[in-house]
Parts: C-alpha cells; sequence; structure tokens
C-alpha cells in the first residue's frame, strides 16, 4: 500500500499550472501582444519612434477619416434600427407562435452566416445594380454606397440578432402569461407588460452586436461602397494601399472603441439576464390563434425570401454568361484559371486552413476550457487564462489581424517568418473565433458533473487520463460544434486575413475580393458560391455525424 | 464549543485519523474553525449538523480537494496536510454518484485499478468481486444511465472502494434516493463497512442516518464541532443546547442554579443534577427531552412537580404530541411526548390540567447562551 | 487483410511520392516577382518562364500598381521580391532614382524598341509591353440615353454623362495614372485640373483596378469607361456591346517593366528571367495581352482593339511622371478623393 502513498516526481497540479501557463502565454502571442502592437504602432512615427497622441491629431484633423467615421457610424445605427425589430418579430414568430415550418424557418434564417459577408453585396450589384432587374425599386437611388451597405448588412447580421433575441423569448416564464390570462389581461397588454421587459436585456444585446459587426464589416463596402467610405475600408486603404501602418493602427484602434463599449456593456446585461434565469421557470406554450399565426408566417416569408434571394441570386449570377446581354447558363466563371492567378488554389488554401483551424483550434479551446474550469490551478492563472479567452470577442477581426500584421512585420521580430504563411492565418483566425468556442467549450464542461476530477484523484487516476476517457467522449456533442463553427468562419472570413495572406495562401474569400475589384463579379459570385455550399457542407455533415454519434457511439446515452 | 477540544475515549492507541487546528477561509468567511479530531481505524464517523454548517468542507479538507488554510492532517501516521488527494489513500462517494456515464459499470468499477497496470484478469475478477458486494452481480456490462438511483450509488460505493482505501469518505451519500431505498442502502454501507473495516466518514445532515450508522457522531454548526460521542452520548448527554435541539428535541427553560442540585426556574426551585462546572448564581438554561416527561404515576407532591394545562395535542401515530403550559405561568410552554397506550389510559384531552414530573435524572443543566 | 496490406502500401507510396515531389521543387529556385498584370495574365507568364528557365519557380504577388509600389516602398528595407514583372515604367523609374534596383541589362535588350528600354543612368528596367487608356463606350446604354458618343476628351464632360462614367482611382490603378499624367502633359498642369475638375462632375467612381471601367462599361454598369485598353478589347470579343473609343487628343499609355531588385539573394536566376523577357518568343505571349510590345518585330492586330490607338499616344516623359507621381496623386487625392471606391 505505501507505494501508492508516494510522491511522484511532478505532481498533477504542478503540470495543471504549467499546461495554464503554456495556455496564457500561447492566449498572449495570439491575441494580446498583437493588440499591444497595434496600440503601440499608432503612438509611432513611420520610423518607429514616438510621437504620442500625433497620429490622432493627424486622423481626427483629416476631414476625409473624420467622414468615414461619421459614415460607419451613423449606417451602423440605421443597420441597428432595421435590424433588430425585424429579427424580433421573426425571432417572436419562432418561439411564440404556432406559425407552422419552424424548422425550416429557423434554418433560412442562418443561411446568411454560411456566406462571406460581401455575397449580398455581390447580389444586390445584380437585383438593383444600374442594370439589376429591380432596379426601378430604387427610385432612381444608386445601390452603390450607404443603401446598399445597409441592405447587405442587415442580410449579414440578420441571423445574429434572431438567435440572440429567440434565446431571450425563450427564456420566458409560462406562468406569467398563465397569470395574466387569468386576470383577463388585454394580449396588447400583456405584450407591453410581460413579453417586452422580458426581452429587453436581449434586444441591446442583440443591437450592439449588430452595431459592432457591422462597423466592423469590410466586405460589403469593399464590394457595394461605391463612393461612400467606411472605417473598415479606410483601414485597407491606409494599410495595404498606402502601405500607411500608423494610420492604419489608428483607424483600428478608433473601430476598436464601439466594439469594446458594446463587449462591457453586453457583459452587464448578460448578467442581470442570469438573475432572470435563475427563477424557476415553466416554458411558454404559445395558444392557437390562427390570425396571428397567419400574419406571422407572412412575415416571415417575406423575410425569408430576402434571405434566400440574396443567396439564390449569386448562385444564379455565377452560372451566367455575360450580365446583362447574354443570361445563358454556363460553367465557365468556375474556370477560375480564367480570372484568378492561383485558379482553384485560393478555394483549396480556405479549405487547408478552415480544416487546420477546426482540429487545432478545437483541440486548442476545449483543452484550454477543460484546464481553466475543471483542473486545480491557481486562481490567478485561471482568472489571466480565462480573461484572455474572453478578449477576442471585444476585438472585431479586422483589427486583431492589423495587430498581427505589426506584430509579425516590426524590424526584428522573431515572428517574420511566419509572414504570409498559412499557420499565421490559421493562428489569427483561431483567435479571431476563439471566444464563441471557449464559451461553448465551458458551457458544457459546467454541466459535467465536478466531482469527476475529485473521484479520478481520490482513484489516483491523473486528470489527464479523466479527460481523454470520459470528459473528450461525454463533450463530443459540444467539440463537434465548435469544431463546425471555427470551420465556417474560417472558410468566409476576410476581414482579419486580407492583411495577412501571402502569395502562396491566398484564401477563396480574398480571391472573391479581388475578382471583383477587377470586375469580374460572375467568376466572384461563383468563387463565394463554393465558400458557401462549402460551408453549408460541412453543417450537413455536422448534423449527420451528430446523429451517427449520438446514437451510435453514444450508446450510453440511451436510458 | 466547550468540548472540541475534549478527547473523546474510543481511540486506543495511535489514532488513524488526526485533525489538529483546522481552519478554513473562504475569503473572510470561516467555513472551519479550530477542528481537533481523532479517528481510530475501522470508525466510523458521521459528520452531523444543519445545512451549509462546514461538514462538505471538513470532508474535502481530509480528502485534500479543498487544502485547509491552517492545521494539519494526519492519515495513517502520516502528515498529509500538503499532499494532493493522489498522494493520501481514500475512496470517496458523492451525493451525485459522479458515475462515468459513458464508461460502464465494470469499467466504472474498474476505473482506479485499470491505471495501476494491474492485469486484465485481476482486474476483471476484482470487479466482479465488487459487484457481488454491492448486490449487482450481473449488471458489469450496463451503463449508468440504465441504473436506478440505489443501484448508481452502490457502484459509486464499489468503485470508491476498488482500489482498497484505507479511508472511505461518504458526502451524503444517501441523500438523492427515496425514503425506503435510503433505509436499505443504510445497511448495506454499513455492512460493507464493517467487514472490510475500513475507516469510513459520512457527512449527513439526517440525525435518524447519523444515529443508525455511526460508531460515532461529530455535531457540527458554524464550522465549529459541538460535540463528539457515541449516538447514545450525544443523545442523552447533549453537551451544548443546539446539539440537544438538533438530535431530537429538548424543551429549554431559562434559570439560575441556586446551589448545586438546586436550579430556580420560573420562581420556582427544582431539583436538579449537580454540575460540577457551573458556579452557583450563574444563569443557565435547563433542557428536558418531551419523552423524558412523566406522567403516569404523579401524583402532584413530587419535588420535581408542576401542574399544568395541556393546551394542544397533535396526533403523530404511535405517540401524540402534546403543548403543555405551566398552570402557574401560563406563557412557560413545555413540549411533551404522550405514548397511545398513555393517552387512552388516562383519558388525556385538551384542556385537561394534569400534574407532571420532571425527573431529575432527566434534567440537563447548559449554561445560558449570552444572545439569546 | 490483404486489401489492408495493399492500402497501406499504396498510401506509403502516395506519401512517397509527395515527398518526392516537394523535393523536386525545393531544387528549383523560388522567386518572388511583385506585379501589376491582369490575373489572367499569370498563369500563362508562369508556365513560360518555368519552361524558359526550368531551375526557376515563379512565387506572384499581384494587386494593383498603386499597392504593389508602395508595398514595395515600405517594405525597402527588407525587400522580400526577387523581381518586378508587368509593372509600369513610372514605378520602376521612382525604384530607380531610390536606387532599389540592380543594374542589369538582359541580352537581346539593345534590339528592343527605344521606348521599351531604360534610357537614363544605370540600365534597370525592361520595357515588355504598352498599356493604354481608352474610351469603352456602351452603345446600348448610350442609345437608351439619347447620348452622342465622345470623340474628344472634352465631350466627356458633357451632361448628356453625368454619373455614368467611371474611370481608375490613380493612386491604386497604373491605368488610372498613366491617363491623368497624360491629360496634364497635353493640356499642361492648369487646363489639365480644370479638365478633371469638371469630368469629376460626371464620375460616377473611381474605381481600385484599371480593369474594372471597360467591365462596367461593357455590363452596361456605367455607360462610359476610361480604363486598360486590352480588357475593353475583349470585352467586347465576349459579346459586350461597346465601342473603344480614341479621343482625338490623344491617349495616356505607359510600359509595363521588368527589373530585378536590388539584393536579392537569386541574382542568378532573376537574370536568367531577366533576359526570358526581352526574347522575341516572350513578346510573342505579350502580345497575346497587349496590343503594342517591345519587340519591333512582334507585329499584333488584337479583334476588336481600335488600329488608331498606336497613333495617337501622347508624348510620354516617363521621368516627369515618375518624379512627379507624389505631388500629382496627393493633389489628386485632395480635389477628388471622395468618390473613390474603397480600394
Ligand atoms: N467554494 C466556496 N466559496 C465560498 N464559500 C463556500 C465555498 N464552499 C462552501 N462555502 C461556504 O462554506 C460553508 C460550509 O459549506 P459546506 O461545507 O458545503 O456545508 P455543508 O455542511 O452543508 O456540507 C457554507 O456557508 C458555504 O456557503
Ligand atoms: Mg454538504
Amino acid at each position: 500500500m505505501n507505494e501508492s502513498f508516494a510522491r511522484p516526481l511532478v505532481r498533477e497540479s504542478t503540470i495543471a499550472n504549467a499546461l495554464v501557463a503554456t495556455l496564457i502565454v500561447t492566449l498572449i502571442l495570439m491575441i494580446g501582444w498583437p493588440l499591444w502592437a497595434l496600440l503601440s504602432k499608432s503612438l509611432q512615427d513611420g520610423t518607429g519612434a514616438f510621437i504620442g497622441l500625433a497620429n490622432f491629431r493627424t486622423y481626427f484633423s483629416t476631414p476625409s477619416m473624420v467622414a468615414a467615421l461619421v459614415n460607419s457610424l451613423w449606417v451602423a445605427a440605421l443597420t441597428t434600427t432595421i435590424v433588430v425589430p425585424l429579427a424580433f418579430v421573426y425571432a417572436y414568430a419562432l418561439t411564440r407562435s404556432r406559425m407552422p415550418g419552424k424548422g425550416l424557418f429557423t434554418a433560412l434564417a442562418l443561411l446568411p452566416i454560411f456566406a462571406p459577408s460581401l455575397l449580398s453585396a455581390i447580389s444586390l450589384i445584380y437585383l438593383f445594380g444600374n442594370q439589376g432587374f429591380l432596379k426601378e425599386l430604387l427610385l432612381g437611388h444608386s445601390i452603390y454606397g450607404p443603401i446598399g451597405i445597409v441592405f447587405a448588412e442587415s442580410c449579414y447580421c440578420f441571423p445574429h440578432a434572431v438567435m440572440i433575441i429567440a434565446t431571450g423569448l425563450r427564456l420566458a416564464d409560462g406562468r406569467l402569461y398563465e397569470v395574466a390570462e387569468a386576470l383577463g389581461t388585454r394580449p396588447s397588454r400583456v405584450f407591453f407588460t410581460i413579453t417586452l421587459p422580458g426581452v429587453r436585456y436581449a434586444a441591446i444585446s442583440a443591437a450592439f452586436v449588430v452595431f459592432t459587426l457591422v462597423i466592423t464589416d469590410f466586405g460589403i463596402p469593399k464590394v457595394i461602397g461605391g463612393q461612400f467610405s467606411v472605417l473598415a475600408t479606410d483601414a485597407y486603404k491606409q494599410i495595404v494601399g498606402q502601405q500607411n501602418f500608423e494610420m492604419g493602427a489608428v483607424v483600428g484602434l478608433v473601430l476598436l472603441v464601439p466594439a469594446i463599449l458594446a463587449f462591457f456593456v453586453d457583459r452587464h446585461i448578460q448578467k442581470r439576464q442570469v438573475a432572470l434565469l435563475s427563477a424557476r421557470a415553466v416554458p411558454y406554450e404559445p395558444k392557437p390563434a390562427p390570425g396571428r399565426d397567419l400574419a406571422l408566417t407572412l412575415f416571415c416569408l417575406a423575410i425569408a425570401s430576402v434571405l434566400v434571394a440574396m443567396l439564390g441570386m449569386a448562385i444564379w449570377a455565377s452560372f451566367i454568361r455575360y450580365w446583362p446581354y447574354n443570361l445563358s447558363l454556363t460553367l465557365a466563371n468556375y474556370e477560375f484559371e480564367n480570372f484568378e492567378p492561383g485558379a482553384w488554389g485560393p478555394y483549396l488554401t480556405s479549405l487547408k486552413m478552415a480544416g487546420l483551424v477546426a482540429v487545432l483550434g478545437t483541440a486548442l479551446i476545449f483543452t484550454g476550457a477543460y484546464l481553466v474550469e475543471k483542473t486545480k490551478v491557481a486562481a490567478p492563472l485561471r482568472g489571466i487564462a480565462h480573461f484572455l479567452a474572453m478578449l477576442p470577442m471585444a476585438v472585431p477581426g479586422l483589427v486583431l489581424g492589423l495587430g498581427y500584421v505589426f506584430f509579425i512585420n516590426t524590424k526584428g521580430s522573431p515572428f517574420g517568418v511566419l509572414y504570409g504563411t498559412l499557420a499565421v492565418l490559421v493562428i489569427n483566425t483561431v483567435a479571431h473565433f476563439y471566444t464563441v468556442g471557449h464559451i461553448t467549450a465551458t458551457t458544457a464542461l459546467k454541466q459535467i458533473d465536478p466531482e469527476f476530477e475529485a473521484v479520478s484523484s481520490s482513484l489516483k487516476v491523473p486528470f489527464w487520463v479523466t479527460f481523454r476517457r470520459v470528459t473528450m467522449p461525454i463533450s463530443m456533442p459540444a467539440i463537434l460544434d465548435i469544431a463546425v463553427y471555427m470551420f465556417v468562419n474560417a472558410m468566409t472570413t476576410i476581414s482579419a486575413v486580407i492583411f495577412l495572406y501571402g502569395p502562396a495562401t491566398k484564401l477563396a474569400s480574398i480571391s472573391v475580393i479581388h475578382m471583383d475589384e477587377s470586375g469580374a463579379t460572375a467568376p466572384a459570385a461563383a468563387m463565394a458560391t463554393c465558400i458557401v455550399l462549402t460551408a453549408i457542407a460541412a453543417k450537413l455533415i455536422h448534423l449527420v455525424m451528430d446523429k451517427l454519434v449520438f446514437e451510435r457511439l453514444q450508446a450510453w446515452r440511451r436510458r | 464549543m466547550a468540548s472540541s477540544q475534549r478527547q473523546t475515549e474510543g481511540t486506543a492507541g495511535a489514532p488513524f485519523v488526526s485533525i489538529r487546528s483546522l481552519d478554513k477561509f473562504y475569503g473572510s468567511f470561516k467555513a472551519l474553525a479550530d477542528i481537533n479530531l481523532d479517528v481510530a481505524r475501522g470508525e466510523f464517523v458521521s459528520f452531523l449538523g444543519p445545512s451549509g454548517c462546514g461538514k462538505t468542507t471538513l470532508l474535502r479538507a481530509i480528502a485534500g480537494l479543498d487544502r485547509q488554510s491552517s492545521g494539519s492532517i494526519a492519515i495513517g501516521g502520516r502528515d498529509v496536510s500538503q499532499a494532493p488527494p493522489s498522494e493520501r489513500d481514500f475512496g470517496i462517494v458523492f451525493q451525485s454518484y459522479a458515475l462515468f456515464p459513458n464508461l460502464t459499470i465494470a469499467e466504472n468499477i474498474g476505473y482506479g485499478l485499470v491505471n495501476r497496470r494491474r492485469p486484465r484478469d485481476e482486474i476483471t475478477a476484482r470487479v466482479q468481486e465488487l459487484l457481488a458486494m454491492v448486490g449487482l452481480p450481473g449488471q458489469a456490462g450496463k451503463y449508468p444511465a440504465q441504473l436506478s438511483g440505489g443501484q448508481q450509488q452502490r457502484v459509486a460505493l464499489a468503485r470508491a472502494l476498488a482500489t482498497s482505501p484505507g479511508l472511505l469518505l461518504l458526502d451524503e451519500p444517501l441523500s438523492a434516493l427515496d425514503a425506503q431505498v435510503r433505509i436499505r442502502l443504510r445497511e448495506e454501507i454499513r455492512e460493507v463497512q464493517k467487514r472490510l473495516g475500513v475507516t469510513t466518514f459520512m457527512v449527513t445532515h439526517d440525525q435518524e442516518e447519523a444515529l443508525s450508522m455511526a460508531d460515532r457522531i461529530v455535531v457540527m454548526n458554524h464550522g465549529v464541532i459541538e460535540q463528539i460521542g457515541t449516538p447514545e452520548e450525544i443523545y442523552r448527554a447533549p453537551s451544548t443546547p443546539f446539539v440537544a435541539d438538533f438530535i431530537g428535541r429538548i424543551n429549554l427553560l431559562p434559570g439560575v442554579l441556586r446551589e448545586a442540585g438546586r436550579v430556580e426556574v420560573a420562581e420556582r426551585v427544582f431539583s436538579c443534577p449537580a454540575s460540577s462546572d457551573l458556579a452557583p448564581g450563574s444563569k443557565i438554561e435547563v433542557g428536558i427531552r418531551p419523552e423524558a416527561i412523566r406522567v403516569r404515576g404523579v401524583s402532584g407532591n413530587e419535588a420535581n412537580a408542576v401542574r399544568v394545562r395541556i393546551h394542544d395535542l397533535e396526533f403523530l401515530g404511535a405517540f401524540c404530541r402534546a403543548l403543555l403550559a405551566v398552570e402557574a405561568r401560563p406563557d412557560l410552554h413545555l413540549v411533551a411526548d404522550f405514548s397511545a397506550n398513555l393517552m387512552r389510559d388516562l383519558a388525556l384531552a385538551e384542556g385537561m390540567v394534569i400534574p407532571v414530573e420532571l425527573p431529575v435524572e432527566a434534567l440537563r443543566l447548559f449554561p445560558a447562551r449570552s444572545a439569546a | 487483410m490483404k486489401s489492408r496490406l495493399f492500402q497501406g502500401a499504396s498510401l506509403c507510396v502516395a506519401a512517397l511520392s509527395v515527398f518526392a515531389s516537394a523535393a523536386l521543387a525545393q531544387t528549383r529556385t523560388k522567386l518572388t516577382a511583385y506585379t501589376a498584370l491582369e490575373n489572367d495574365q499569370l498563369p500563362p507568364f508562369k508556365a513560360a518562364i518555368e519552361a524558359a528557365v526550368p531551375d526557376v519557380e515563379i512565387v506572384w504577388v499581384r494587386d494593383s500598381t498603386g499597392v504593389i509600389t508602395a508595398r514595395f516602398l515600405a517594405e525597402k528595407d527588407n525587400p522580400r521580391a526577387d523581381l518586378v514583372i508587368g509593372l509600369a515604367a513610372t514605378s520602376t523609374l521612382l525604384f530607380e532614382k531610390m536606387n532599389l534596383l540592380e543594374s542589369y541589362s538582359p541580352t537581346g535588350a539593345d534590339k528592343l524598341r527605344p521606348a521599351f528600354r531604360d534610357g537614363a543612368g544605370d540600365y534597370t528596367w525592361t520595357g515588355t509591353a504598352a498599356i493604354l487608356a481608352v474610351v469603352c463606350y456602351n452603345t446600348v446604354e448610350a442609345k437608351k440615353a439619347n447620348a452622342v458618343a465622345p470623340v474628344s476628351w472634352d465631350d466627356l464632360t458633357k451632361a448628356d454623362f453625368k454619373g455614368k462614367v467611371v474611370m481608375p482611382h490613380p493612386a491604386s490603378s497604373g491605368t488610372g495614372y498613366l491617363q491623368v499624367a497624360a491629360w496634364l502633359q497635353l493640356m499642361g498642369e492648369e487646363k489639365g485640373w480644370a479638365f478633371m475638375d469638371k469630368l469629376h462632375d460626371n464620375v460616377a467612381v473611381y474605381t481600385h483596378s484599371g480593369s474594372a471601367p471597360c467591365v462596367q462599361a461593357a455590363k452596361g454598369e456605367r455607360m462610359v469607361g476610361i480604363g486598360f485598353d486590352m480588357r475593353g478589347a475583349r470585352e467586347k470579343t465576349n459579346g459586350a456591346p461597346i465601342d473603344l473609343i480614341v479621343p482625338k487628343e490623344g491617349v495616356g499609355w505607359d510600359v509595363e517593366t521588368t527589373a530585378i531588385v536590388k539584393g536579392t539573394k537569386n541574382l542568378a536566376a532573376a537574370k536568367k528571367v531577366a533576359d526570358w523577357t526581352a526574347t522575341k518568343g516572350a513578346n510573342e505571349l505579350f502580345s497575346k495581352y497587349s496590343a503594342i510590345v517591345a519587340h519591333p518585330e512582334v507585329k499584333n492586330a488584337p479583334p476588336n482593339y481600335p488600329a488608331e490607338a498606336e497613333g495617337k499616344l501622347v508624348k510620354n516623359d516617363f521621368a516627369w511622371m515618375a518624379a512627379e507621381r507624389d505631388r500629382i496623386l496627393k493633389e489628386w487625392v485632395k480635389r477628388y478623393e471622395s468618390k473613390a471606391q474603397p480600394k
């Protein structure tokens, strides 16, 4: 028996601490340091000398730059005002009505998530451009500019808003409605006194998310912005067009402000929301109301049609021989060797990149979340790791991408070798989407009995064995979720990687931008179509695998 | 609090588990204060107290799962105060069972064995043996979700015992089960524990469970040990009003000690056991358990007799709980348990005035709690 | 069992062959070439270079002229390119002046047309082909709007074309800059800017790329595109209802050039590629994408290309164009930046 008391060479807690410390260093390198590089760059001149806030003064005294800032703000505000109410009604229909086909409507609302943001902008050009067949609807206004941006951004942000608000609506306590009904309260009064207050936090949260998404999106204004400049395209113009890194850094920091603001407001609201949740609620069961259901169905049908049209138009356009003079169908636009120096190369690079992001990113995120959540590590380490994991949420992809540019490109940086490599694209994309994966993993881990680790240590089984034998298999659904989320986002992302790709590592989404830039809109639509179909295929494979994992490999879930 | 320092008998020779001056803080909140405890090899000790009093905290400190803030713990003569759980020698069972849902029953039980690189046959044999011991032969291939709660808790017990630990820790092992299963498992756990002779700590907030299973009970309140003793000692001779009230029920009447063996309550002097550690003139509380109040054959002339009015009778099946008001001081109430027999024989009914006796040997004197 | 073995073996073979081809690729010298060539030119150019110089592998970094130029300048302390291929002479001249280019005269360069040879100082760059700006005029859209086809630059400032003209942003597009420079040389600074002020009122958007204006005109998205000549001809051949108009005052042009970057670690290989660009064979390839190429014996009449264009080239002072590039662009941005398409 005595042998079992023996103190091992290295204690488990030491190993856990070392692993978390490694995680922290990794996250600092991936997230913290690039941000620091961005910040310090904004305070330097072209030669790297510290010049304080001079760049900011230049920024705010250059009328065209301030104009872009103002443009960004009002476009984002307008989009938010349009999207949130629409998303509210849509989410209301999904959660509070007896509308038929809720599953289908949910899936349709999520469609834009699987496409690069600029896809809807490309569709808009075909629909409302100067040769668009719905052009008359614009009454002489041009789709190039704020109208197009707001329209396309609304489509792009819609799923995010719907998901957040629907989650809020699902939290409703059915008993409140029963009480109200028992008291004979009018439906309108119920709506204003119970429904709206209940979903208030979710709506505010959605508003901030939409605002941030719009203000930091690059693809849409690039494609359909016309002469209308915004912050995101300004940053690109400074960095890529004029190689003016210092001013690019300033724009990046300006972009960071609303995002960080949104992040903290959201954190605050989430806390309130938890308090609402903790009351033992009874799920709300909508009562039949044919009038309401019909109206909501028509509404959802209209919205879903727009979303489908946005996707469908681009796909159709990708097969058109010569818009608008020859509408016969052809596969010629998919012969990328005629439009893109890398031919199909960018698509394959995207696949490779997304695959690596899904595999490596998920491994890092899940293991990291496990270490933070389940092992006995020193409390300060846990706190720092958690903070770093939550940080990317507050950092728009564009800003992170800029940070990476400076981080890698500063003279004498040991990471200079990463310049333009697939590795840096993978690392940056993992960092960009880290937080959502981390939250998913943490939520799943929190649902696992906290005593598993205690039992294991009593049985002298080290935590990594329990991680492999128990925690990981149990968390398989969450792990798959994270992997697919990472894959889909890696396929569609533009804003961060546009600054980082190299000659051999151009991605499909960047190729879309370049082809569109040179006027090859149809091939751009074709490449975007390839991205969408791949992302949707990944999701479908996920659904099938989920079924398989649940029903075959996880026999233990059955009673 | 007086008795937490007291060394209890039953620790012949060197104690197997020895806890000294243990404190535990959560921030500024003191969850455990000056815990001292010695436990002999093979003893079954129960931590009993209201929810939140620190029982689990103490158990987890012994396990090394949550390190104490100060103080020491020795197991088997070895100081393990700073050792991580894996370097202590215990098996643990939680209220939630904490069975690995994706592993079969056999894999769960063999979980700690596999890691010790024992031959496969030996593990299989050991798992079979344990399954038989906890009465679940033939369930080896099932998954936890396919078993009932009671069966799952048996598996958890088998898993904890698989590696033959020197110490078995049970944290409210039965409280998630329904009443009947709970009573059966009580006996089974106790039997297995006796057979294996494994030193056992069990956390519970259920006094009945503690009384029926433990060799000794550690009664805790607000992070301190109120009393340590056998179930009988704890019941018969509670050392604090809290213990007296938590284990069974007790009437507590304020009074003043006049001299050794004489106590004044409600302007009347009663005989009481002589108490060595209370000075005459000190304020005290006099305790008497409801079932100790005598009714049968009381004439009213006994030294400790009082006339009471039956204020209320609550029928509880085998007995009735009576609320009695002292006739001379109607604001003073006593609770008494009357057996069904007694009720019938004396034809007791609400509103009757009867003489009762508070037998001298049944009275317990406690120093008055300053606040109360 | 057997099939398992077989699978395993074939996997090994596959893996080995991947390694083998990777190893083969390793032995070739990788040359990073910064270029502003059209996307569709890159694969055939790469194939032709690698066929002519088998021990090199070309890695393209492509962007529009302005972006590539800015990037090259930003990296001047730590150059990442070995060569520039197909970059406007106004940019290479600038590099030459900053002493960023290797002095080398490719074999056979002396036989090329004079305008395509580095004429001053150290010999650093060699022209390959001329790029011209032409006016792509959508006849279908014009008919709808009852517009009269322009014959001179001034015609483009007429009210008929309000909001219907698109041209490249000179800071990012080589085509854009060469035309702005042409106007200033044709009309003189003062009149040139005044003309552009008026034109600006008719411009819908300044595009990032020099190809985009003719493509947009071809698709009827805009009526008039001032853009890259060959793109216009190609769109017309593809069936676009456009006419390629050469305004009577003359059109702007520039020369695409090849040069070796000073400090390249692969100088020998880079020289071989530079030699190739001066060959007749290479010029035959260029002529597939350009109407006017460096080699005097390579004549070319691309389908739908305006024959009169070659005679209407403005007199270019490349040295002036390079030296004044920064100033002209600053002035241009100051005047017209608000309508620029995001780059
Ligand atoms: N991790 C913790 N952080 C702060 N306070 C704690 C923590 N764990 C327990 N406590 C507090 O310590 C006290 C004792 O808890 P516990 O030992 O779980 O009680 P119980 O006797 O019910 O098992 C309680 O007041 C509890 O709120
Ligand atoms: Mg407890």
